[in-house]
């Protein structure tokens, strides 16, 4: 599930305050505000490039090097499916195809019903029970196409299912992806 | 079982989550529950066999059971068989350690790794864990950084520098601060292990870090983890406050007056921050774009610090190391490849999973004997080793034995150890093709030709697909590749070639599928 917090400046700048001791603090406040957020607001450039003593450019640069940091509010869940060879040997590209016909929306496209946002991802360390699919952080492997329609429908159908074993211990920092 | 609690093992590893382990644990304890039959679930990591995930295990007076792969539906005829004393059953394999693709392994690396229980420094500790740390703390640096040279332990990232003389650098570069980072960005398809690992023995790695520190004189650490690996990050994360919290990190550690403190970062989804210097860029907070060597990350890495940057595998490999001695390592494999290496079987491939063993099998051994052929029971075209940048290789190479000489001589790659696995209905003008598009993704852009190479390697595969002018677009393709290898910075553009060119140079009749279409329609027409 993805966060679905509104954009609150006051609320970045916490984050930003909680995060800013850390060396190379940059990245994990990125990930803090996704967390937060669900995106990273165009607010949040100005934002950081002060806070951190940074040109507006720098940050931009950064925001737009990683394919993890979304500049739009995604959809409620996050499906990310794996394009890379494992998964290509077991029939990724039907899937994929499957997926974008299914959902109608293509990669990085949030569906008309707000539901899911649709990402392509080389590789979810899964690749000897491929092909693989990611919705939110859990784990799926050999998905076929009738495979994923399950999956798709139990996520609308119980939003906030997840694999039981605990999440995090924060240690120092949240810096996970979304 | 005389008021004797009966343990029973369920996986926690993210591939075993993937088909259902999380319901199979919950379906046996409600199961147990129901029947009255007291019972300890311990949630391990991986034995590696991922074919036969979710693999449940039993502890009986022999020895652990194995039963996989068990679905939810499964568990009550599980329980009317008896399994919680090793009955018999469709899904029993007998004694986990029996099964051959397990007993025929070499586990170094991976020896406690689907064993034990992944967050318990105890059980850790009653499987040998910690001492080699222990001894390394008994020891000066020279000493330490010897035996690992000693074991001729070399880089598992890819490029297979030999890990002591790294270490030995940093250890001999005057400075106020140096920096241990492992990079756990794993980006390669079809590799896993250090997923596997961190998720299944993650004071493994912590320990040795700690131990590369002590080896240096570095104070702090990082590991740079994937965003993909959100399971892996909880649990190391996990690990090392559980370290933290047992005096094993941190200041004094165990009562000496060594420190070490040990952070995760997470990256954002780049493959290119798997190189080395693009990854110390990003652990600044930066765009991963890769830095010009020299200097060498050994005396200017990360903030411009003396750093040992290793893979997962590399620092995993280090705590048997001090524990045995270099010369109990250095015993396995073969040539200047010494050691084991966990290869990883993956793609079209009946029995995936890992399998550690000591450099020298072949190929065939592992696709074969360990793999089973493929999983969908045609035959095997090609395999792709070493990750994206590396080769594809026909049946006729299977023979190869897994070294590092051997394999660079064949433009191929041990790499990572992963092998990806096709059938014949692949279609290898399509993999090149692949090759250069992800390339174009994932390139960091530093350099044109990576940046730019990548993007006209694309277009003009895309016309020999289409059967336009075949023969001269090939000799296009061929002299931008040498260009790419020549004249990249890094591996990303310098290897990008390897698998475009292996595919070309086995795979000829792939590249021509068009253009014989295109000559049969005009005899035709004629």
């Amino acid at each position: 599930m993805n966060a679905c917090h509104p954009w609150s400046a006051e609320r970045a700048m916490t984050i930003v305050e909680d995060n800013r001791h850390l060396r190379g603090a940059l990245l994990p406040i990125l990930h803090a505000l996704q967390e937060e957020f669900g995106y990273i607001d165009e607010e949040a450039i100005p934002l950081l490039a002060t806070a951190l003593n940074l040109s507006r450019a720098d940050v931009h640069g950064v925001v737009s090097f990683y394919h993890e940091f979304r500049r739009e509010k995604p959809g409620r869940h996050t499906i990310k499916v794996c394009r890379a060879e494992a998964c290509q040997s077991m029939g990724a590209n039907a899937l994929v195809d499957h997926i974008k016909t299914r959902l109608q929306v293509d990669f990085h496209g949030t569906t008309a019903d707000g539901a899911f946002t649709l990402e392509p991802v080389f590789c979810l360390g899964n690749c000897a029970l491929s092909p693989a699919v990611m919705i939110d952080e859990n784990l799926h492997g050999r998905v076929s196409p009738d495979r994923f329609d399950e999956l798709a429908a139990e996520t609308r159908a119980n939003p906030h299912a997840h694999n039981q074993i605990p999440r995090a211990l924060s240690h120092s920092h949240k810096g996970h992806a979304q | 079982m005389s008021g004797h609690l009966i343990t029973v093992f369920v996986p926690r590893d993210s591939a075993a989550l993937s088909v259902g382990a999380d319901a199979v644990a919950a379906a046996i304890r409600a199961e147990a529950t129901k029947r009255d039959l007291p019972l300890r679930i311990v949630r391990n990591g991986s034995r590696g066999m991922l074919y036969l995930e979710p693999l449940v295990e039993v502890e009986t007076p022999e020895g652990r059971v194995a039963y996989g792969p068990v679905t939810a539906a499964d568990v009550p005829g599980l329980f009317d068989a008896s399994f919680l004393t090793g009955g018999e059953h469709a899904l029993g394999h007998g004694l986990t350690e029996e099964i051959p693709y397990f007993k025929k392994q070499e586990r170094l690396t991976f020896a406690r790794c689907g064993i034990i229980d992944p967050l318990s420094v105890e059980d850790y500790r009653a499987h040998g864990g910690f001492r080699g740390l222990e001894n390394a703390l008994a020891m000066s640096q020279a000493e330490i950084v010897k035996a690992v040279t000693d074991s001729g332990l070399r880089g598992r990232g890819g490029a297979g520098f030999p890990t002591g003389i790294k270490w030995n650098t940093v250890m001999q570069a005057p400075a106020d601060e140096k920096f241990v980072c492992c990079n756990a960005d794993e980006g390669d398809s079809g590799t896993f292990a250090d997923r596997m690992i961190i998720e299944g023995d993650p004071f493994c790695l912590i320990e040795g870090m700690t131990i590369a520190a002590i080896a240096v004189g570095a104070t702090s650490g990082y590991v740079y983890m994937r965003s993909e690996y959100p399971h892996a990050t909880a649990t190391l994360r996990h690990a090392i406050k559980l370290a933290y919290d047992e005096g094993w990190l941190g200041d004094n550690i165990h009562g000496t007056n060594r420190t070490f403190h040990l952070d995760v970062r997470v990256g954002a989804g780049a493959y290119i921050c798997g190189e080395e210097t693009a990854m110390l860029e990003s652990l600044e907070g930066k765009r991963g774009m890769v830095r010009a060597k020299p200097p060498l990350p050994a005396l200017e890495g990360l903030f411009g610090k003396p750093t040992v940057v290793n893979n997962v595998l590399s620092l995993c490999s280090v705590p048997i190391i001090l524990d045995k001695g270099g010369d109990y390592y250095r015993d396995f494999g073969v040539g200047r490849s010494r050691g084991t290496l966990p290869f990883q079987l993956a793609g079209n491939i009946k029995n995936g999973g890992i399998v550690e063993k000591a450099f020298g099998i072949t190929l065939h051994e592992l696709l074969y004997e360990y793999g089973g052929g493929t999983i969908t029971g045609r035959p095997i075209r090609a395999v792709q080793v070493g990750g994206p940048l590396g080769a594809y290789l026909p049946p006729s190479q299977f023979d190869l034995p897994k070294d590092y000489e051997a394999f660079a001589a064949q433009e191929a790659m041990v790499g990572h150890g992963g092998i990806v696995v096709f059938d014949d209905s692949v279609d290898m003008a399509q993999q090149a093709r692949f090759a250069m598009e992800f390339c174009v993704a994932e390139s960091c852009g530093k350099c044109t030709p990576c940046r730019i190479g990548s993007t006209r390697g694309m277009e003009t595969l895309d016309k020999i697909i289409a059967g336009k002018n075949v023969d001269a677009n090939l000799t296009l393709l061929a002299d931008l590749c040498d260009v790419m290898v020549d004249g990249s910075l890094c591996a990303m553009g310098g290897m990008t070639p390897y698998p475009v060119r292996s595919a070309v140079k086995h795979f000829p009749e792939d590249f021509r599928k068009k253009q014989h279409a295109v000559r049969v329609t005009h005899i035709a027409a004629e």
